[in-house]
């Protein structure tokens, strides 16, 4: 067991860490960014790509840099540290990750070649209101008619719906959920975008017999592929949560050291302090569940449980980190013109896109029996 | 990063469960499981198994029986002892008293005491703490003054963890009184627990036991070459020592196997109909538990891997802090498995309440102590915000 990064691995990081420092240098500047659409900076995306970092996890042959789960979740951890609100784990972890497991030579070569020269963005539509987190699909109905199929039906909230190139986009097919391409420009495709909480952006996607590609070869059902790039994403995602709760933290041991009140730094006050050293204590229990489970998914074991374990330990960490940062600060803290809520407010979305603590715990907690001790070493 | 074992660590810890599981007397690890008190003798002829194997104290320097292992394997080492029920050798001699002779000591002493308490052929006990001298230790009280060839003692000290089974104590005294810092003019002696002048008084705990003691000092003679180190420089070894009693004190293995527990005896009683192990708020409950778990370990093994020349790593603290409060976490749910009848717990062994019922609550109540001892959880918080944190 060995949880130390490479020299190349640190290169990587002290490079992407340089150019998101200086695409965010302050919170105003992502302020600014996440105000007008597409919620995220067009040149520093492709100054990622420039780097190499949109297509680290794809094989050369398709364009991409060859490297591994650990490269990304490098990448992660900096987007999350400040704030970036570039769409990494959404566009490459996730729509890409779909396409390189899925696609056939043709759509790898064609998706994952421009995603990582930073010209084609795609996005995967899967979410349907009424449902949580559920690797099938129901909403969204797909039909063939003499060798090509047509999309009917509503997917909400879709991350990045509106701007993205290309859809990956779950349906039902035969009582089985597949996955099909869309093109941004397609007919019968209607695209609503708004903000999220986050500055992020979604989409409400429709689909009214609109012409889809099937992704890969095949018929059968592709629910365990989702699930298993969805645990994927959200080992990814606990590494943007522990960028951003790092920066969380750092901020307000930071300013309780700065304000002064009754005459004293804050830093004084004890029973102040030791709210932060309980935030210390949750991050790091998060750090080493995710890093652990990212070392997992490079050893492609169970990957789907030991993402359930990282989203609960991140989850109950995301929440204490966020909630408190924003206490300690007091009413700065809820300020938009101040950082810290905005990490709080990321921290919130993630913990919602891909699952939550109570739902991975549930899962959890039905395989207790399953075990008799956890062993991670095993 | 690398996730799994190599084969050679792999191989070491099949050594390690093979050697616990099989060669320390069942009836010792029983009693263990069982979360019964262990005699004298038990302890003893346990750490005498381990330390004919070198195994009780490979974390000292190799002349004196140590092994020269890795961070990782001393790591698998400890989990291994806890997940077979085998007592860990006295903390006292292996992690507290013995590194500081073999570092600090004079070559008398580590020839004298190092291999006797390798052995446990002496037992130590630990005097540190006082009546006004808790977590404030520095604000200790108990006095030595010199005359002649010896050091002459007198005052109290309390919590004295099987003392009564002690052969000596290693007692922080203090010689100057006069220093300009609290923390300077304490000293670091070593004396037979039945030197004239020594009284030992049992504390009874709320589960019923009497694991520690108070010990009140009357003009104790202690020959001077008993002083360890340099003279008013106690403090400096104290720190050390309760360094080293940080690493390890996390107890993941042991919890593990009080959540194996639970879940067993959860099968076999119903509730509402059904098997409690089947209800759902308990099951979130275990999984919440091991999931906390996992996490500490893993943490555990990214500090042991950074424990650079051998001093713990500042997070160390975590490891204490979360590592407690898991260990009462699974005491408190065994008593909730137990549920009503965990009440009876002197019931006796003509009663029907099976015995780790009857332990339970005594347990859940005994390990409060967890997090007070050993620097409180409040105490490593501080130092979390202090030298980590810089507040
Ligand atoms: C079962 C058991 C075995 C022990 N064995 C030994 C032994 O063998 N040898 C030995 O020398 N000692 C031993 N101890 C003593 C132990 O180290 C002390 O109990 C411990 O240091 C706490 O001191 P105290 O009990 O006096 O509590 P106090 O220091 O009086 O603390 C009372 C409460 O206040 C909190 N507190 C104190 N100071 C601060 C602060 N600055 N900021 C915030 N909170 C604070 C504490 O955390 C605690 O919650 C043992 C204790 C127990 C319970």
């Amino acid at each position: 067991m060995d949880f130390s990064y490479d020299d190349e691995q640190n290169g990587l990081r002290e490079a992407v860490s340089a150019l998101l420092g200086r695409a965010y240098a302050d919170s105003e500047q992502r302020r600014r960014v996440v105000a007008g659409d597409p919620g995220f900076d067009e040149k520093t995306w492709s100054r990622l790509a420039e780097m190499g970092v949109l297509g680290l996890p794809f094989a050369e042959s398709d364009g991409g840099m060859g490297a591994g789960p650990v490269e990304v979740s490098i990448v992660a951890e900096e987007i999350g540290r400040v704030l970036a609100p570039e769409p990494f784990v959404e566009a490459v972890v996730l729509a890409g990750g779909l396409v390189a497991d899925l696609g056939t030579d043709a759509q790898r070569a064609e998706v994952l070649g421009a995603l990582a020269e930073g010209s084609l963005v795609p996005a995967f539509a899967h979410a349907e209101t009424g449902t949580r987190w559920e690797p099938t699909a129901a909403a969204v109905t797909a039909t063939e008619d003499g060798g090509s199929w047509r999309l009917t039906g509503v997917k909400e909230p879709v991350p990045n719906g509106a701007r993205a190139d290309v859809l990956v986009v779950s349906a039902v097919a035969g009582g089985v959920t597949r996955l099909f391409l869309v093109q941004g420009d397609a007919e019968g495709l209607t695209r609503t975008g708004h903000r999220n909480h986050d500055g992020t952006r979604s989409a409400k996607v429709e689909f009214a017999g609109t012409p889809a590609q099937p992704l890969g070869e095949g018929t059968g059902d592709r629910s365990g592929a989702v699930e298993k790039a969805l645990a994927r994403a959200r080992v990814a995602y606990g590494h943007e949560a522990l960028g951003a709760m790092e920066t969380a933290l750092t901020t307000t041991a930071e300013y309780l050291k700065a304000r002064k009140q009754f005459g004293v730094p804050l830093s004084k006050f004890q029973a102040l302090t030791f709210r932060a050293a309980d935030m210390y204590v949750s991050l790091e229990l998060a750090r080493s569940t995710v890093m652990w489970a990212t070392l997992v998914v490079d050893a492609d074991g169970d990957v789907v449980a030991a993402a359930d374990r990282a989203r609960l330990q991140t989850s109950r960490a995301s929440r204490h980190i966020g909630k408190e940062a924003i206490q300690l600060h007091g009413g700065i803290g809820v300020t938009a013109e101040y950082k810290v809520g905005h990490y709080t407010s990321r921290l919130t979305a993630i913990d919602h896109l891909l699952g939550d603590g109570d739902w991975a715990l549930a899962r959890l907690a039905g395989s207790v029996d399953a075990h008799e001790t956890v062993d991670p070493l095993a | 990063m690398r996730l799994s074992l190599s084969p050679e660590d792999q191989a070491f810890r099949d050594e390690m469960r093979t050697f616990f599981t099989t060669r320390v007397p069942q009836s010792i690890r029983d009693a263990v499981a069982a979360h019964r008190e262990l005699t004298k003798e038990q302890f003893v002829e346990a750490q005498q198994v381990l330390n004919a194997a070198g195994l009780a104290v490979p974390h000292w320097p190799v002349e004196w029986g140590g092994r020269d292992w890795t961070p990782l394997q001393r790591h698998i080492w400890r989990e291994e002892m806890q997940l077979a029920g085998v007592p860990e050798p006295l903390a006292f001699n292996a992690s507290m008293i013995g590194p500081v002779i073999a570092t600090f000591g004079s070559q008398e002493q580590k020839e004298r005491f190092l291999p006797a308490t390798a052995n446990l052929d002496i037992w130590w006990c630990q005097g540190f703490s006082e009546p006004d001298a808790g977590s404030d230790l520095a604000s200790l009280r108990t006095t030595a003054v010199r005359d002649g060839d010896d050091w002459v003692v007198n005052g109290q000290k309390t919590w004295t963890t099987l003392g009564q089974h002690a052969d000596w104590i290693f007692c922080l005294v203090r010689t100057d009184p006069t220093a300009d810092k609290r923390q300077r003019g304490i000293s670091l002696l070593l004396f037979p627990m039945d030197s004239p002048g020594v009284t030992l008084r049992p504390i009874e705990l709320l589960d019923g036991g009497f694991e520690v003691n108070e010990v009140f000092f009357e003009d104790v003679r202690v020959p001077a070459e008993n002083l360890v180190g340099e003279e008013n420089h106690g403090w400096d070894y104290a720190k050390f020592l309760l360094g080293n009693e940080r690493v390890g004190i996390a107890r993941i293995g042991s919890t593990k196997r009080m959540l194996v527990e639970a879940k067993e005896h959860a099968r076999g009683i119903t509730a509402n109909g059904a098997p409690l192990s089947e209800d759902p708020y308990l099951r979130a409950r275990i999984a919440e538990i091991e999931n906390e778990l996992l996490a500490l370990e893993l943490t555990a093994l990214r500090v042991v891997a950074n424990s650079a020349g051998g001093r713990p790593h500042p997070a160390s603290s975590v490891l204490k802090l979360r590592g407690s409060e898991l260990q009462q976490a699974a005491t408190e749910l065994l008593v909730d498995v137990a549920g009503p009848l965990s009440v009876a717990s002197f019931a006796g062994e003509d009663s029907d309440v099976p015995d780790w019922a009857q332990v339970a609550a005594p347990n859940y109540l005994n390990y409060r102590k967890v997090s007070i001892y050993g620097g409180s959880n409040e105490v490593q918080r501080t130092i979390i915000a202090g030298s980590i944190l810089g507040l």
